[in-house]
């Protein structure tokens, strides 16, 4: 009611500085979406976590049952709790969305990728290489005198491990699917 | 057997079916087909409007006088760009609207042919769904789903693109009893156990309040008599949102007036020092919260809506029920009387008393002096002059007058104040009036309107004559873009950076160019008759109110500041704001 003692700043701060920024760390969720397989689905969903300023750190999309026509999409994003939810409602909420499921909380799930590592050199570099995916239990799915191509699937973890090894021997190219992910059991 | 029709008839076919009587639009090219078959009928009008934008509000302004879904047809390219706006204001205020847009043949679709625009990918981030309907044999199907996804579960724009080629061709009707509704059908029961929760929170409560929103004026009717019920049950205060005026009766003895940025004291201390909010159909907007950490900080929350996203999107809730408004409330009733519940009288008492003292502050008087009309007194006399009135509907641009509007006119009933709350679309108003007009030929319709925002859809000054609509605009002209104006005092150093109208219209000429009735008055003494003059003349009026210039809208919180750093009057304003709330809009 009385005068405001604020002190004026100079500085430019972000309205999201009226958030608490230390109450919530932020968590990553592995979010499965059913969803129908009409035309511009994918763009909806997309449109949805660039407007509203979700993250995807990964994200698949392909038809699962072609007599229904339906789609899964397996999204991995990461946020605090909160946005987590309001991601899932935000979701919920697009009319050809059936189902939104979080991998991450409904019980165990397995996650998958497949992703393929274009390594080029020669000599000892080579066989290493050769070596450690041997080990990683990559295939070879195509050779030259001077480079290979290696496909891998596994954890994001695991492909992301691989990555790091390959790195110095020679790593040129590397495509990446993103995760698929189920739950584990019985239950659809 | 299903009837075989060309596409331009279904559409005709499926708006009847769907009980529509006024179509707001626009011709062109794209849509010919749709045009041809309109005019071989008479059961469904159609109202020309002078633009798109003007098209898709006078349709939002009919839904919100009715209940009823708004429908607009348009043609495609510049007649769907043109409708952006006002999708995308039906959208953030929860308002079910079908907008049917041509398209270019399915064959030319991604030439860049002549008027293509990709309207599906323009409006999907504002519309609740839209179709590309490449198929005649899916169009009447489609059609009736967009009725269904615009007004089941939270309102909404909804939008039907339709190629040329698919209006000339011909395939099976379906009939709205057939068609595909079934996977979109959100929940309208609350859970019971929130609800028997709710209940007993509200027996212990020494301090409550039912802050209500634009979801109990969505949910219908019921909805607003239930909210009345329980508030008669309970004796609780109730405010309400800029969105929910109406729900429950301002001239209710429990009524506080509306609350937020630009609410009443008593309101906004009610919300910041109660022990119980119960949220009835709002959404915690910023407008609302102010600064987040210190919104209302020792009560317990709960929140009824139906639409889960709005739940903890803001504001953390102790009791979140999931649940269309009526629905909940009646349940919520029910288990009150059946558990013989009883509010605790005494904390109830001290409540009363304490907000009495709030009250006693009088947050929105002001004084009449001098010989130029405040623009306070111009609504409070608008106000007297037709609070009497029986069928009375108020529309508002946006504004300084908007936010007046809401301070000195009161709403006794739901569905009677249209105004722009989520986006703040200066232009709402005019053809707002317009459509709450068609829907209801004979009733008072008044837009209270700035001079700055009226002239961004003046044009519908031509729709309001050719349909002899007596829409009366009232317009508070301070020949300065007030709201903008305000902000700029308290926040820019009174830096008045092209927030003025030079070489605005002469009012009083531009209705009789358009053949309308003109009014100008400047002169406290003159303005009761000048109502008067406007009241009783039958046919639309422009009435050119000059008012004080430099008047700011009070109470207001500061954008970024909590509840109780209200500012009530121009001596509190300096300093006001801080660095951090001067990010904030
Ligand atoms: C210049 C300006 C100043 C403003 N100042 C203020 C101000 O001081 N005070 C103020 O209040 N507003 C103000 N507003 C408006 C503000 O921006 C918001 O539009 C408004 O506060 C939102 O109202 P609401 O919370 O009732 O939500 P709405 O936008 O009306 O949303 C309704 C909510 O109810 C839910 N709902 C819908 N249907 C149902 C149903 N059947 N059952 C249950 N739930 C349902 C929806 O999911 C949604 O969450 C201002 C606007 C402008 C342009
Ligand atoms: C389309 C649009 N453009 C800009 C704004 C920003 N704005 C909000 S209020 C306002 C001034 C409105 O002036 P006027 O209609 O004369 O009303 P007053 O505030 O003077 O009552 C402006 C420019 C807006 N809300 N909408």
């Amino acid at each position: 009611m009385s005068a405001l003692k604020i002190k004026k700043g100079t500085s430019r701060h972000s309205a999201y500085d009226l958030r608490d920024p230390h109450a919530e760390a932020p968590e990553t969720h592995t979010l499965a979406v059913l969803v129908d397989n009409e035309a511009g689905v994918l763009a909806r969903v997309i449109g949805l976590f660039s407007g509203r300023g979700y993250n995807i750190d990964s994200l698949t999309v392909a038809e699962v049952d072609h007599t229904g026509h339906t789609s899964r999409i397996t999204i991995v994003t990461t946020g605090t709790p909160s946005i987590i939810e309001q991601i899932k409602a935000q979701l919920g909420r697009i009319v050809p969305v059936h189902e939104v499921h979080d991998l991450t909380v409904e019980g165990r799930s397995v996650e998958r990728e497949l992703a393929l590592f274009k390594v080029a050199g020669e000599g000892d570099k080579r066989v290493e290489a050769l070596r450690l995916a041997d080990i990683f239990r990559a295939n070879v799915v195509d050779s030259t005198l001077g480079s290979f191509v290696f496909e891998i699937t596994g954890t994001p973890e695991k492909v992301d491990a691989f990555a790091d090894l390959m790195r110095p021997l020679g790593l040129v190219e590397v495509a990446r699917t993103g995760v698929a992910a189920l739950s584990r059991g019985a239950q659809g | 057997m299903q009837k075989a029709m060309t596409g331009a008839k279904m559409v005709v076919q499926a708006l009847k079916d769907q009980g529509v009587e006024v179509v707001f639009g626009y011709p062109g090219g794209a849509v010919l087909p749709i045009y041809d078959e309109i005019f071989q009928q008479n059961e469904i009008r159609h109202v020309l409007v002078r633009h798109e934008q003007g098209a898709v509000h006078a349709a939002e302004g009919y839904a919100r006088a009715t209940g009823k879904p708004g429908v607009c047809l348009v043609t495609s390219g510049p007649g769907a760009t043109n409708a952006v706006t006002g999708l995308t204001d039906a959208l953030m205020d929860s308002i079910p609207i079908v907008v049917l847009t041509g398209q270019v043949p399915t064959f030319m679709i991604g030439n860049d042919a002549f008027q293509e625009a990709d309207t599906v990918g323009i409006t999907r981030p504002c519309t609740k769904h839209n179709w590309l309907v490449k198929e005649t044999e899916r169009l009447s199907d489609v059609i009736h789903q967009a009725f269904h996804v615009a007004t089941a579960g939270r309102p909404g724009p909804v939008l039907v693109d339709i190629p040329k080629d698919v209006q000339f061709a011909s395939a099976g009707y379906t009939p709205k009893q057939k068609a595909r509704t079934t996977h979109y059908q959100p929940k309208v029961k609350g859970d019971l156990d929130r609800i028997t929760e709710l209940a007993e929170l509200m027996a212990k409560a020494e301090r409550p309040i039912l802050y209500t929103g634009g979801g109990v004026i969505n949910s219908g009717p019921a909805a607003s008599q239930l909210l009345r019920e329980l508030a008669e049950e309970t004796g609780f205060p109730v405010t309400s949102t800029l969105m929910g005026l109406g729900a429950y009766p301002a001239s209710g003895k429990q009524w506080l007036g509306m609350l937020g940025m630009h609410g009443l004291y008593e309101a906004n201390l009610a919300m910041h020092g109660c022990d119980l909010m119960i949220n009835i159909g709002a959404r915690f907007d910023d407008r609302i919260t102010g600064r987040l950490q210190d919104f209302s900080p020792r009560s317990k929350k709960a929140h009824i809506d139906i639409d889960p996203s709005s739940i903890n999107k803001v504001i953390h809730v102790d009791i979140p029920i999931v649940g269309d408004v009526a629905h909940v409330l009646e349940d919520l009733l029910h288990v009150w009387k059946a558990q013989g519940r009883k509010v605790n009288r005494e904390g109830l008492a001290k409540w009363w008393a304490q907000i009495e003292d709030w009250r006693a502050v009088d947050c929105l008087k002001f004084e009449q002096t001098g010989r130029t009309i405040k623009p306070q007194h111009a609504l409070a006399r608008l106000e007297a002059l037709t609070r009497d009135h029986p069928d009375r509907y108020i529309c508002t641009e946006v504004g300084q007058h908007q936010m007046w509007a809401a301070q000195y006119m009161g709403f006794d009933a739901p569905n009677r104040w249209m105004t722009s709350g989520g986006l703040g679309t200066m232009g709402y108003g005019f053809p707002a009036s317009i459509g709450v007009q068609m829907a209801h030929p004979d009733a008072l319709v008044i837009n209270v309107a700035g001079e700055a925002s009226w002239l961004m859809n003046m044009q519908e000054m031509g729709t309001a004559v050719q349909y002899r609509l007596p829409v009366k605009q009232f317009i508070l002209n301070n020949e300065r873009l007030g709201m903008v104006r305000q902000w700029q005092e308290l926040l820019h150093g009174e830096r008045y950076s092209h927030s003025w109208s030079e070489a605005l219209p002469d009012f009083v000429k531009l209705a009789e160019a358009f053949g309308a009735k003109g009014i100008h008055c400047a002169d406290p003494d003159t303005l009761d008759e000048a109502i008067m003059e406007m009241l009783a003349y039958d046919g639309p009026v422009i009435f050119d109110c000059l008012v004080e210039k430099h008047e700011n809208c009070f109470p207001m919180i500061p954008s970024g500041e909590p509840h109780n750093k209200m500012l009530l009057g121009e001596a509190s304003t300096l300093d006001a704001i801080g660095a951090k709330g001067a990010v904030l809009v």
